[in-house]
């Protein structure tokens, strides 16, 4: 079947490639079934458009498939939903075979073309939403809908057919030459894997986006990736609505800020710091901290608590000079939500030389935490002073989740041992 | 040598930094919200408002006004891993 191109509408074609083998994708999605790169091909009275492309290594098969349905002199419009190398790798091919096509970008994706096509001499035009190109009888119009799942990404609606070509909104790695939603195996895995490992960290922009989309008509929706989806379109768009949505329903959501202690411990120490720290946020009034010993608890659920969580701690012992692989592991399983701009503290006991703490504070940092608060770190057995320390660490943080911490004026030389 | 105030609206801090002073030597530091990618004025991660006081932060170089220009930045963006501040006082905030 897809040895051609496949007709989805009249003058509306999928000439994409399939994929059946692979099994990884882009290092970080297995994928049973291999995928597709989807691209499709819009005929109007005056007009050509082509969106997306496909992967380099499929190239001739998407312009085997495009030369059966329209001539390249034919091609006035290049739309590119999504610039990542699998949907362009055929781009600079096609740009030389249609040189009458105009290049239609997202305008966040100005950069990244640039960056692609390694030039700075580039002829296109950056497009917002609402923003149209005419076809002759048939209109494109852009959806800027950004982080879905890249800064540049957009969705192109053809208004005459109410068809939403989605970019990889909707995708999903599923190789099927059957092609379509009612015809192809069971993908629905596939689609809810997609969602978690793609569009996850995204929520935000996720629930922009269906704002953007819910309110058109949709007669079919083509992705990028994956089952064109043209039986019940819009239970998709439902289905993503509700991935958006939290994970967890917190109780405390309308009252309270929450707080989230991670913490293990070799002879207890860590532990009791712990426990002070938690002391220390409970007092403040609007703030719901709790304990977990990362010992008795696997990764996945955990994380899925730091998504809903406000302000996550780690209590670390130091050992052989770095913090401890449970931690590690939790803070190296965070790249499917987003944890910007939450807040982050770290303390711990150690034996020789406590780098833990400081080592924690860096990694937060890094995946753009804020950490207002220094953390605090006790040799072997923490005293009084030092326990106190941690209930304030807490006091602190709660401090800063609710609102109440108190303007204060330092110099800089205070930050640097920080 | 000379001094300068820079304080960052969202968390209620002001710090005492002196003159030449990079925002990405010490917003991390103190907690404030701005976030950064690449550290090296290419990804506009740390694109931050500069409430007041831009007439006492140095003049963006060619490499950062690309930038910013790229994302579509106000008059009033800076990129706080390429800024310096000079003295005065500069209130900043993240966005």
């Amino acid at each position: 079947m897809t040895d051609s191109p496949v007709a989805i509408a009249p003058g509306v074609h999928w000439i994409g490639a399939l994929d059946p083998q692979l099994r990884i994708f882009d290092v970080i999605l297995k994928t049973a079934n291999g995928t597709t790169y989807n691209a499709y091909c819009v005929r109007g009275e005056t007009g050509v458009a082509i969106i997306d492309t496909v992967k380099a290594e499929f190239a001739d098969t998407f312009f085997e498939h495009l030369e059966q349905v329209a001539r390249y002199d034919e091609i006035t419009a290049i739309v590119l939903n999504h610039l990542e190398p699998d949907h362009t790798g055929a781009l600079p091919e096609l740009m030389r075979r249609a040189p009458n096509a105009r290049l239609y970008i997202s305008v966040k994706a100005q950069t990244m073309l640039k960056g692609l096509l390694k030039s700075e001499d580039l002829e296109y035009t950056p497009v917002n939403t609402g923003d149209t190109v005419d076809l002759g009888g048939r209109t494109l119009t852009f959806l800027n809908t950004p982080f879905l799942h890249w800064p540049d990404t957009q969705c192109t609606y053809l208004n005459e057919e109410a068809m939403l070509f989605s970019g990889d909104v909707f995708g999903c790695h599923f190789c099927d030459s059957r092609l379509f939603n009612d015809r192809v195996g069971d993908f629905r895995f596939s689609f809810e894997y997609y969602y978690q490992h793609i569009m996850r960290p995204f929520r935000e922009h996720v629930r922009a986006g269906l704002d953007l989309i819910e309110p058109l008509e949709l007669s079919l929706i083509a992705p990028a990736h994956g089952p064109i989806l043209r039986d019940a379109p819009r239970s998709y768009v439902q289905r993503y609505r509700q991935l958006a949505a939290p994970l967890l329903h917190n109780e405390a959501a309308d009252r309270a800020k929450t707080l989230l202690i991670f913490y293990i411990s070799s002879y207890g120490n860590t532990a009791r710091m712990a426990l002070a720290v938690r002391d220390g946020a409970e007092e403040v009034e609007g703030v719901r901290a709790s304990l977990y010993d990362l010992q008795g608890g696997e990764v996945a659920p955990f994380v899925d608590l730091i998504e809903e969580a406000d302000c996550i701690v780690f209590g670390s012992p130091t050992i052989n000079g770095d913090a401890v692989k449970p931690i590690w592991d939790l803070l190296s399983s965070l790249a499917v939500v987003n944890i910007k701009d939450k807040l982050g503290a770290a303390f711990g006991s150690y034996g020789w030389t406590g780098e833990a703490v400081a080592m924690v504070e860096d990694r937060l940092r890094g995946l753009k935490l804020r950490v207002p608060v220094r953390g605090v770190k006790a040799k072997l057995i923490p005293n009084e002073a030092e326990l106190a320390q941690c209930w304030m660490l807490g006091h602190q943080l709660a401090e800063h989740l609710t609102g109440r911490n108190a303007r204060r004026v330092i110099d800089m030389s205070e930050l640097l041992n920080v | 040598m000379p001094k300068a105030n820079v304080t960052f609206e969202d968390i209620g801090v002001t710090v005492s930094v002196p003159a030449g002073t990079r925002l990405i030597e010490i917003s991390e530091k103190v907690g404030a919200g701005i976030t950064y990618g690449c550290r090296e004025g290419e990804c506009a991660t740390c694109m931050m408002k500069i409430v007041s006081g831009m007439e006492n932060m140095s003049e963006g170089s060619v490499l950062e006004d690309k930038v910013l220009q790229e994302n579509m930045a106000s008059r009033k963006h800076r990129l706080a891993c390429q800024a310096q501040v000079l003295g005065g006082e500069i209130v900043v905030r993240p966005g």
